[in-house]
């Protein structure tokens, strides 16, 4: 790969990200590979991330590699006023390479230009969070057969979920058509959609998807936050068009699956679950193969 | 009887003069070039009439020739700045300030929560707009416009 660090999914050619999935695709076969024996990987969760630290730790496991780190920064030096720049001055020298979560956006760039061993971001504040939008990437080729044409659906909290503007660029190089479903308050951002239309590719936007749902190949459900509101009553007014039901589903396409980067709260109701076009927590296991296949990758192993 | 003509800031005999530059940058201008920590003599001249701006600053530094990576630092603050550079009186080469594809240093994130804004961070931008100026932070991927820039 030209890049030693995956800080942004920009950052990656289309070349590079097929690569990456079709490496997935092995880790799925066989997901206990001792490629990592004798590494040492360092996880360094300056905020918490419950679900994206296990899932890294998983994905290192299960390769055989070591693990050293922190789970939240107020068991590290950072408690004692230490920068960014000198703790990882400090950790390159532990570690072939460093995973990161920050709640600063741009941290993880800063990082990989001071580390001299790859640096993965898990996360910069609302910046990127590339391996979430890899394992999308996964999850969407492993249900459908493939990225091309496909009719993506993105719901909820379509203006700060860093996770959902990060899929649209990167299902934009796939010729996609989208449809953005969102409150007022909380709509896809201007630079996107001008993105999209640059490009020449359609989008449509919707403020409630009952009447539309039965042409989606994908639905990307988010949560739709009551912070985000500035007046509570517009929350209570829309806090339940956003809930995807299990009898919604009726007339969908056969091949249609739910994802949802997780945790969720209560945007699809637990009668999804049993539905086999739900596949949140398939998504979440894809999580741990694409994990393996970026570690590898980028340590120069596959 | 004609009235003499009357230049508001003496000419120099050698060295680079600076026009069209807006009156409210003039001090950036003077900070991002360094010229505050310079020896040469510099004479200035700030909210002159200007047909185009408005009003205008202008900068005589004598004996002082600038590199066009030196002053198109200025572009953020002073797109239309014009350069005379001056030998014995005459004008002998007429430059324009041409804003760079990237900008290194001098202006700020406008991103509270940039890592460049808590951390000892050299900023770096890549410049998305060159009319209206926008810049597009290196680290946070924000983008910085006109309106909200700070210069360092």
């Amino acid at each position: 790969m030209k890049n030693k660090s995956l800080v942004s999914i920009d950052d990656l050619t289309t070349e590079e990200i097929l690569r990456i999935l079709d490496l997935a695709v092995e880790f799925e076969k066989e997901p206990v590979q001792k490629l990592l024996e004798g590494r040492v990987i360092a996880t360094l969760f300056f905020e918490p991330s419950t679900r994206t630290r296990l899932s890294f730790e998983s994905a290192i496991n299960r390769l055989g590699g070591k693990i050293v780190g922190f789970a939240d920064s107020s068991t590290s030096s950072v408690s004692k006023g230490e920068t960014l720049y000198d703790t990882i001055r400090t950790v390159d020298n532990y570690c072939d390479l460093i995973v990161m979560r920050h709640p600063l956006e741009g941290s993880a760039r800063f990082a990989s230009e001071i580390a001299t061993v790859p640096v993965i971001n898990a996360g910069d504040g609302a910046n990127q969070h590339p391996t979430q939008t890899l394992l999308d990437l996964y999850s969407i080729r492993k249900t459908q057969g493939n990225l091309d044409n496909l009719n993506i659906f993105v719901v909820g909290d379509l203006k700060y979920g860093r996770t959902v503007h990060s899929l649209v660029m990167a299902m934009s190089r796939w010729n996609a058509t989208f449809n953005f479903i969102a409150p007022e308050e909380l709509k896809m951002p201007d630079e996107i959609k001008l993105y999209l239309e640059n490009i020449g590719l359609k989008y449509f936007e919707h403020s409630d998807f009952t009447e539309i749902i039965s042409v989606a190949d994908i639905i990307y459900m988010t949560r739709v936050q009551k912070e985000r509101f500035s007046d509570p009553i517009d929350y209570e007014k829309v806090k339940n068009i956003y809930v995807l039901k299990e009898k919604m589903l009726k007339n969908t396409k056969p091949n249609l699956r739910i994802l949802h980067p997780l945790p969720r709260v209560n945007e699809i109701h637990t009668d999804v679950d049993r539905n086999p076009k739900a596949y949140y927590f398939e998504q979440a296991l894809n999580g741990v193969y694409t994990r393996q296949a970026i570690l590898c990758s980028l340590l120069g192993i596959k | 009887m004609k009235e003499p003509k009357q230049l508001s800031v003496s000419a120099i005999q050698n060295g680079t003069v600076i026009d069209h530059v807006p009156a409210r940058n003039l001090f950036k201008v003077i900070q991002i070039l360094g010229l505050d920590h310079i020896d040469n003599q510099i004479t200035f001249g700030t909210n002159l009439e200007s047909k185009k701006l408005g009003t205008k600053a202008i900068i005589k530094i004598s004996d002082k020739f600038f590199a066009d990576d030196d002053i198109n630092r200025i572009a953020l603050v002073a797109p239309d700045a014009k350069l005379n550079i001056i030998r014995d009186y005459e004008v002998v080469e007429k430059k324009v300030v041409v804003v760079p594809d990237a900008i290194t240093g001098i202006a700020k994130c406008m991103n509270p929560k940039c890592i460049t804004n808590s951390e000892k961070v050299t900023t770096r931008f890549r410049v998305i707009s060159k009319k209206n100026v926008s810049l597009k932070c290196h680290y946070c991927e924000k983008i910085t416009n006109q309106e909200n820039m700070q210069i360092i």
